[in-house]
């Protein structure tokens, strides 16, 4: 009998904890481990992940936009071209739906960054928000120069993108949609292309804000 | 008795067997209609949708019967040479631009013809691949 309790017990316990849905999502980037002194002098390892820096661009209202509009909110971050045939229509028809569904939410935005410097100036950028069904602040749509955003693409989002005169409309880049907590750290990372993927960004977006709250 | 029985069975036979023929342009229209999917889903569906449903006001419907029956020896042009001139659909302005897919076969132009004009609430029939360049001359 005493054999069995054990087991059991432990068993029961793994529920129990399972059922307690604190759950939270895993931290992306790089990280380094540093030593930080507290203020009684002792010593202690933090570790320093990786965050998203300081940027300034061009939004659909021609206004600059920087990290100041996304304090205190968490956001999704996605790279594409208004003229893209591809793969751009379908993450942001998908990413629309997450639009939707945190309408009402003040702490949830959304960035999308153009790669095609060349043409998607902000009253284009503007143009297509309109005709996307989308309006206000909650969605911003920037444009910045080849360096800065290709430069935020690949080191800071993780994303590449890529200027390409082979391909169909010029430019080729991936269709991640990426998530930023508060403190601009990447807590995923969903193919726009996939409903699945993005059904589970959904989910996770009220996750972050859950754990936030804490 | 039997006879009549037999003969029962025999005439219903028969009738399933006529019933369940379908006609060569059918079972042809049916091929076109699957190849036409396949090529919808490749090409089409991530602007105008799973559904035929466009995407905002960037892709229009494509569920407008009139304008489809009314521009039918059009859409061979509109897919291989793109449009740039925008289209009232539903009596809504899209002025977006669709890409040209000039490097689609007459055969793949026919089929997913077909697979839209009998979709997303259209029924209009067989849409041969013959008449692709036919059509393609006359283009506007």
């Amino acid at each position: 009998m005493k054999r069995i309790i054990l087991p059991v017990l432990t068993l029961l316990v793994g529920i129990v904890s399972a059922c307690n849905n604190n759950k939270t999502l895993p931290i992306y980037g790089n990280r380094e481990a540093k030593i930080v002194t507290a203020a009684d002098g002792s010593q202690k390892v933090d570790t320093i992940y990786q965050t998203i820096p300081a940027f300034k661009l061009l939004n659909q209202d021609s206004t600059s936009i920087t990290q100041d509009n996304f304090k205190g909110k968490v956001y999704v971050a996605d790279f594409f071209f208004t003229s893209c045939t591809t793969i751009c229509p379908t993450m942001h028809r998908n990413l629309k739906t997450v639009y939707d569904q945190y309408k009402d939410n003040p702490e949830v935005m959304f960035l999308s960054h153009t790669i095609d410097f060349k043409y998607d100036k902000p009253s284009v950028l503007k143009k297509y928000a309109q005709k996307l069904g989308v309006d206000g602040a909650k969605w911003q749509f920037v444009y910045g120069s080849k360096d800065e955003v290709y430069h935020l693409a690949e080191h800071d989002y993780l994303v590449a993108v890529q200027e390409d005169s082979t391909a169909r409309d010029g430019y080729i880049h991936q269709g991640w949609l990426v998530l930023i907590d508060k403190e601009k750290r990447m807590r995923g990372a969903y193919d726009g292309t996939k409903t699945d993927q993005v059904e589970q960004l959904k989910k996770d977006i009220a996750t972050l804000l859950a754990e936030e709250k804490k | 008795m039997r006879k009549i029985i037999l003969f029962a069975l025999f005439s219903i036979t028969v009738c399933c067997i006529i019933y369940s023929c379908q006609s060569a342009g059918e079972i042809e229209q049916a091929k076109y209609l699957t190849s036409g999917k396949d090529i919808y889903i490749k090409n089409c569906q991530n602007c105008h949708g799973a559904n035929g449903e466009g995407l905002g006001e960037l892709a229009p419907p494509l569920t407008d019967t009139i304008f489809l029956k009314a521009n039918k020896s059009q859409l061979a042009c509109i897919i291989k040479n793109g449009s740039s001139k925008g289209v009232t659909i539903h009596g809504k302005k899209y002025e977006g631009k669709m890409p040209a897919f000039e490097k689609m076969a007459d055969i793949d132009v026919a089929q997913v013809i077909v697979y839209i004009t009998n979709s997303f609430g259209n029924k209009q029939g067989m849409y041969k691949y013959e008449q692709v360049p036919f059509d393609l001359e006359k283009c506007k």
